[in-house]
């Protein structure tokens, strides 16, 4: 077997990985670091945000009102210590990625312009029309090829960590393209692999997106946090769930039932204004705007279309100019997929999986449990979401974030002794002929994809929007399952090129690990929470119990086992979260007492 | 099989399959897939796979025309599967072969290192004209400075250019549409001062001057990033660049 020894192995070069890399190489540039992706780094799906990236810059806004958002955003379960870090260092990275080239969207004076977002007081989300994420990966991509000592190893698939003596010092890699594998060695290693929105039905996460990263971790014993909270972003297209930018609403777009109406003034967003209000109505945050569509098909006052029942995202009153210039990917998007015109008609959309808010368990350094081990972005959990995260938070993570871990591992790598690439390479050549017996396996003759659609099902089904014990408990039990079924699936194919039925069965293995963690962890929080919502006796937030964080342990052959762990709270002691006009009253009343 | 099943409307796809280890050179399968009125190709090569055949191997992610992933001939034009829907495609099979002027790994899958180091050789990141500290903050740029280059930034890198370039087609070493696009985006960004070390990289007879202006790279783009306009513009650039070379003191380098 190939192997290749570097100081900083990243895995995964999307924003966080490509940002770490970046990182790593101006802190050291005599390290050598090996960025390792399954697809080109370009085709990482930070390609697909949109909306963009917060960060405070407008002169009457203060670090404080983000931090207060993110944390009541997140319904107190944030890290208030991370999210204290988060963001004094967010508007620095936009400015670095401004330095870097990214377009963002400008004043007509030349100033960086910003827009409004779901559950923030004032505007602070830095955009690059409604291609934000596509712009940002593009502009750390090719900064990135200005670094001689970042070493890509593009479309190689990731199939295990290397974990010794409690230290992370590398990674099993296969190459599509040859079939072959080969062992990355390195003093430190950083997980950037995204999210896991593929393991549900509807959702708007590309194919990749497949939880790699929180799966080879969580493997190796590293706890995942936090996983019951999976965001549902409202506004999606039925069928694909491909995603719609809050930014329409931060534009001014009005969701709509099947009557015309503004149903959200029915659920605590009110008073409806014509023109967009920061944090009520279509700015409330996604939680409680996902909640609210749930209620309304309840309510017989959704339409019905060919992907699902569905609200109406209302934009004409935009303007087909503001539209173009604002909104241009989401206009493409309405006129290419569902012959829509928004500038003519309104938009049918429904909620569908977006986000991850829990992930590999890190503190604030970005430091993993076992030694050497990094992660950041989507698949870590550092602390910031809490139990429901705000537009326009994710992307400033990744800069944020990677940046740490770019640094701290290089600081790590400094210190450590090389790898022994001997013993190591033993443990390389298991993991590579665990990942071929896969593939050769005889098998009872089933196809794998038909395990992944109902995984998908299943997952939609007991932890959706709204969820009950029962349900959850049938989901558990149907993880189970198909984790046994997948053990004896049969692949097509057992050619060594290009070998995609191979790759998205491995994959497959990673979501049914990642599925379990958030299904378990579901079920074993007894309240509701942010995105996570009871319907059985648990309608409540319950502080006593439940102001914790949750630990998915792996337990090979079983279901994972739930424990909890404390969260930092510096100085937002945990409060009423309002949205609307009581929201605006709570917070008037706060201010007198301060004053 | 039951009669639903019969009744049921199908289209038929035309699939150049290889496969290197047992396949000597390319040929057509067929499939059959139910079709729908809101299905993309992308969708009915999905069904294929999870369905039909799992052999089959074709790149893919993001499915919203913004990765770049699956471009590939359909019905003889350089398309991306993903925003290319049955229902606007003629009835009658649906032809789907790998992207022209590249080398076939398998299937629908080729080779694209060779891109990227294109793209790569042309500097494709700001050399600031003047370099700014985080404290000195953003720099200025006004929507007009932005226009300037903003379509040439939206290129996705998703290769349907080259595969319509004659040009790249005989020259496989021609740097080609997208990466001159790219170009023109640091070229014309009003915080860059890297104009000219860029514009030397396209001097050379696998640069700017082998293009033969037929301008379908701009008519294939399904982001309407206009290579073509890049193409000229370096053109005239790198025309103006050649003829200033003689009267610049240092000389031709």
């Amino acid at each position: 077997m190939d192997h290749f020894d570097a100081d900083v192995l990243i895995i995964g070069a999307g924003g966080a990985g490509l940002r770490a890399a970046i990182a790593a190489a101006e802190a050291d540039p005599s390290l050598t670091i090996a960025l390792v992706s399954k697809v080109l780094p370009m085709r990482s799906h930070t390609v697909a945000a949109e909306g963009g990236s917060a960060g405070v810059i407008q002169a009457h806004d203060t670090l404080d009102n983000h931090f207060n958002d993110t944390v009541a955003g997140g319904d107190w379960l944030c890290e208030q210590d991370a999210v204290e870090f988060f963001v004094s260092r967010c508007t620095p990275e936009m400015i670095q990625l401004e330095h870097w080239g990214c377009p963002w969207s400008r004043k007509p004076d030349g100033h960086i312009n910003v827009r409004a977002f779901g559950g923030m007081k004032i505007e602070r989300t830095w955009f690059a029309a409604d291609r934000s994420g596509f712009h940002i990966l593009h502009t750390l991509f090719q900064t990135s090829t200005k670094y001689p000592s970042i070493k890509r190893f593009d479309e190689y698939f990731c199939v295990d960590l290397i974990v010794d003596d409690g230290r992370a010092q590398g990674a099993v890699a296969l190459s599509p393209s040859t079939g072959e594998f080969t062992a990355i060695f390195a003093r430190a290693v950083i997980l950037a692999t995204g999210g896991a929105g593929r393991v549900f039905r509807q959702n708007t996460n590309g194919g990749i997106v497949t939880g790699d990263g929180m799966a080879l971790a969580f493997r190796h014993g590293v706890p995942l946090r936090d996983m019951e909270f999976v965001q549902y972003h409202p506004t999606c297209m039925p069928g694909t769930g491909l995603l719609f930018t809050e930014a329409c609403r931060g534009e001014g777009g009005y969701l709509l039932n099947k009557d015309g109406y503004r149903y959200l003034q029915d659920y605590g967003l009110g008073p409806v204004t014509p023109e967009p209000r920061n944090k009520a109505m279509e700015l409330g945050p996604r939680d409680r705007l996902s909640q609210a569509f749930w209620q309304e098909e309840r309510k017989g006052r959704t339409v019905t279309t060919p992907g699902g029942e569905a609200v109406y995202l209302d934009l004409r009153h935009l303007g087909r100019a503001k539209l173009k210039e604002r909104l241009p990917l989401i206009c493409e998007l309405a006129e290419e997929f569902m012959d829509i015109d928004p500038a003519e008609a309104p938009i049918p959309v429904r909620p569908a999986v977006h986000y991850t808010m829990g992930g590999v368990l890190v503190d604030i350094h970005t430091a993993s449990p076992p030694v050497g081990l990094f992660a950041a972005g989507e698949c870590s959990s550092v602390g910031i979401h809490g139990a429901n995260r705000l537009g326009s938070n994710s992307l400033a993570e990744l800069f944020v974030f990677g940046h740490v871990a770019g640094d701290e591992a290089v600081k790590f790598a400094k210190g450590a002794p090389a790898a022994q690439a001997g013993k190591l390479l033993d443990q390389a050549k298991a993991s590579a002929a665990k990942a071929l017996a896969l593939r050769d396996q005889k098998g009872g003759g089933e196809r794998h994809a038909v395990l992944r659609k109902e995984m998908a099902d299943t997952m939609e089904k007991g932890c959706g929007i709204y969820r009950v014990g029962p349900e959850m408990q049938e989901t558990c039990d149907k993880l189970a399952e198909l984790k046994r079924r997948y053990r004896d699936i049969t692949l097509e194919d057992r050619s060594a090129v290009w070998n995609t039925d191979w790759i998205s069965a491995l994959e497959l293995g990673y979501q049914l690990d990642v599925a379990e963690a958030m299904a378990h962890s579901a079920l074993a929080r007894r309240e509701s929470r942010g995105a996570h919502q009871r319907l059985d006796g648990f309608e409540n937030r319950d502080d006593v119990n439940f102001l914790a964080h949750s630990l998915a342990h792996y337990r090979e052959g079983a279901a994972p086992e739930i424990s909890y762990g404390p969260v930092k709270i510096t100085k937002s002691p945990p409060g009423q979260r309002a949205y609307g006009g009581l929201g605006e009253a709570l917070e008037a009343k706060k201010d007198a007492a301060h004053a | 099989m039951p009669e639903a099943a019969i009744a049921e409307k199908t289209v038929e796809l035309r699939i150049l399959r290889y496969r290197p280890a047992s396949d000597d050179r390319p040929s057509f399968g067929s499939f059959e897939v139910p079709y729908a009125e809101d299905m993309s190709v992308l969708q009915a090569l999905q069904t294929v796979k999870d369905t039909l055949d799992g052999t089959l191997s074709f790149r893919w992610s993001c499915r919203m025309a913004v990765c770049g992933s699956c471009g590939m001939m359909i019905n003889g034009k350089p398309r991306l599967a993903c925003n290319t829907f049955l229902r606007n495609l003629p009835p009658g099979p649906i032809t789907i072969e790998p992207l022209n002027n590249f080398p076939i790994e398998r299937d629908l899958v080729v080779t694209v290192g060779d891109f990227v180091k294109k793209i790569e050789s042309i500097y494709p990141y700001i050399i600031p004209k003047e370099p700014k500290t985080i404290a000195d903050g953003p720099y200025l740029q006004t929507p007009a400075q932005l226009a300037a280059y903003e379509s040439f930034s939206d290129c996705i890198n998703c290769m349907l250019c080259y595969a319509a370039c004659p040009q790249f087609g005989e020259n496989p070493d021609f740097i080609g549409p997208g990466a001159m696009a790219l170009l023109q985006r640091y070229n014309g960004d009003s915080r860059d001062g890297g104009r000219q070390k860029r514009l030397d990289t396209i001097h050379g007879e696998d640069g700017v001057w082998s293009c033969t202006a037929v301008g379908i790279c701009s008519e294939v783009c399904p982001k309407h990033v206009d290579p073509a306009n890049a193409v000229n513009q370096n053109k005239t650039n790198s025309a103006f660049d050649f003829f200033l070379r003689f009267l610049r003191k240092e000389g031709a380098r």
